[in-house]
């Protein structure tokens, strides 16, 4: 394999290495995969263990590591704990805590996905035919939050190219509109007047393709908590987090630029691309750096934010030529 | 059961404004404890400086209400901790900008003063903590006597505007989330609380 900087693999901050107590974790995980018999795939099997060690709160999810570049970033992996309490998810309240509180309600089985517009093959998915669709892989993203903060996340799941290629998108089909779930009998807080619901989002087809975007039903080993969108949901680490629709109950191939909850509340502040960019501040607060959540305590100095998350060399390309000021 | 005697005289006492004092810092104490037991969550900096403006915010409704809890209850002796309370809700101030500029800014002077220009919100806190400055340093006895009671009254009489700076900056911050169910609580509270003082008094006392 060749390693090169474009890929991804260059990592010009010290923060961004392992440190030896998560490296030890994964030897510690490794000795107990073996001893629980896992391992009996062969040589060469021990590569594509998960890389963290399981919570043990939910069901696993079996993954092996992702070798897709950019895909393993090497900053210390945000704790369950603070990934699982602090959480953006309006339809069980707006207070960060609200939906580790409230999201026991959210009923993910059954679930089907409803894949629908601009396709050869529409239809309904199963939950359980999605699983099936692709090998499950583990994949370690920087999350940027809009509001000025970010954590380290290892997901699981599949390129959501996957599911576009099972479903053959016609040519006129030009972007992707993700609909969550707005269920009012297990969602407290939907028909709250903060956003009009369904919670929508969408990709151009170029980003929804790009292998980064992953159609995700799992972190740290194990299935997803409904708090983090449970049973499925979008993640696009180099956008900022509301971009990446939880709960997706349809998908839907457009020919026009699809509208957005955000960008429906407030146009100004919210554009549909929304990129991790330093550069282009929110009109309400600057968007040069962010606190990592976790990491050194109340003293700790905010970190400088990347452009696209620390994704240029993987995405960059997809905006060449485009005012990212105006295209926001 | 207590008559109404009886509780007023024992908040005369010595020991009711120690307990008092007590009081006013449990939430302080509550920060403490939680930051050494790790139960502010996974954004720390955040909790404090959130609780910290929240509590401000109510020792400033709780202050408001002294005196027309005075009238309804004719229990003159709760103007004794209306001072302190004053004086707490000063301190909590300092603290809810101490978290600003030092967990957010990390005390860089040009990263506040950029902050200033894209968050209105901030400034308009800031002015209401200038607000509170002149009322915070004219609180302890020499300075009564020195600008004269009738002076320190007026000079007091500040504290009506301080609502308004605390509810627009409550008021803007929640704005990004269209969530104003509790800055509207707050409103109502310190809406009735003023009302009284142009409406309500008069009948029973005489000031304030």
């Amino acid at each position: 394999m060749l390693i090169t900087q474009d890929q991804g693999f260059h990592h010009p901050y010290p923060s961004e290495i392992t440190p030896p107590q998560v490296y030890a974790q994964r030897r510690s995980l490794l000795v107990h995969l073996g001893a629980a018999g896992l391992l009996a795939s062969g040589a060469g099997a021990w590569a594509q263990s998960a890389a963290v060690p399981r919570p043990g709160k939910l069901a696993p999810l079996d993954a092996k590591v992702s070798a897709l570049a950019g895909a393993q970033a090497k900053d210390n992996i945000t704790t369950y704990k603070s990934a699982s309490t602090y959480n953006n998810f309006y339809e069980f309240g707006t207070d960060k805590a609200d939906p580790a509180e409230n999201a026991h309600t959210l009923k993910t089985r059954p679930w089907t996905v409803e894949i629908e517009g601009l396709v050869k093959k529409p239809g309904s998915l199963s939950l359980e035919e999605l699983l099936k669709l692709s090998a499950m892989e583990e994949r370690v993203y920087r999350l940027r939050c809009v509001e000025g903060w970010s954590m380290v996340i290892p997901w699981v799941g599949f390129s959501l190219s996957e599911l576009i290629k099972k479903v053959e998108p016609l040519g006129s089909a030009k972007f992707v509109e993700f609909i969550t779930l707005a269920d009012p009998k297990t969602m407290p807080y939907v028909g709250s007047r903060v956003l009009s619901w369904p919670y929508t989002e969408g990709l151009r087809m170029d980003e929804a393709m790009h292998p980064l975007t992953l159609l995700t039903f799992g972190m740290y080993g194990e299935v997803l908590p409904n708090q983090n969108g449970a049973p499925v949901r979008i993640t696009v680490p180099w956008k900022y987090g509301f971009k990446s629709g939880k709960s997706i109950v349809k998908i839907r191939f457009t020919e026009k630029q699809p509208l957005t909850a955000w960008n429906k509340a407030a146009a100004n502040e919210y554009g549909f691309y929304s990129n991790v960019n330093p550069a282009v501040d929110h009109p309400r607060w600057s968007q040069a750096t962010e606190r990592r959540i976790g990491e050194g305590g109340l003293f700790a100095k905010k970190i400088k934010t990347q452009m696209f998350n620390g994704y240029e060399a993987q995405v960059g390309q997809l905006y060449a030529g485009m005012d990212l000021a105006k295209n926001f | 059961m207590l008559n109404k005697v009886s509780w007023q005289q024992a908040l005369l006492s010595p020991r009711a404004h120690g307990c008092w004092y007590a009081l006013l810092a449990l939430p302080f104490a509550g920060w403490v404890w939680a930051v050494f037991h790790d139960a502010l969550g996974a954004n720390p900096a955040e909790a404090l400086s959130r609780s910290s403006g929240d509590w401000t915010l109510r020792l400033l409704c709780l202050v408001l209400a002294i005196s027309p809890l005075r009238d309804l209850l004719k229990a003159p002796v709760l103007l004794r901790f209306r001072r302190s309370t004053g004086v707490a809700c000063f301190v909590y101030a300092v603290l809810h900008l101490l978290c600003y500029v030092w967990f957010d800014q990390n005390l860089e002077i040009n990263e506040i003063a950029k902050d200033l220009v894209k968050r209105p919100f901030i400034w308009l806190g800031m002015l209401g903590f200038v607000f509170m400055l002149p009322l915070a340093l004219t609180s302890f006895n020499a300075a009564v006597r020195w600008l004269g009671g009738k002076r320190w009254q007026q000079l007091h009489r500040l504290v009506y505007v301080l609502p308004v700076f605390a509810l627009l900056h409550f008021y803007w911050m929640r704005a990004g989330k269209n969530d104003f169910e509790e800055v509207w609580i707050y409103t109502l509270v310190l809406g009735v609380l003023l009302a009284w003082r142009v409406w309500g008094k008069g009948k029973t006392s005489p000031r304030n």
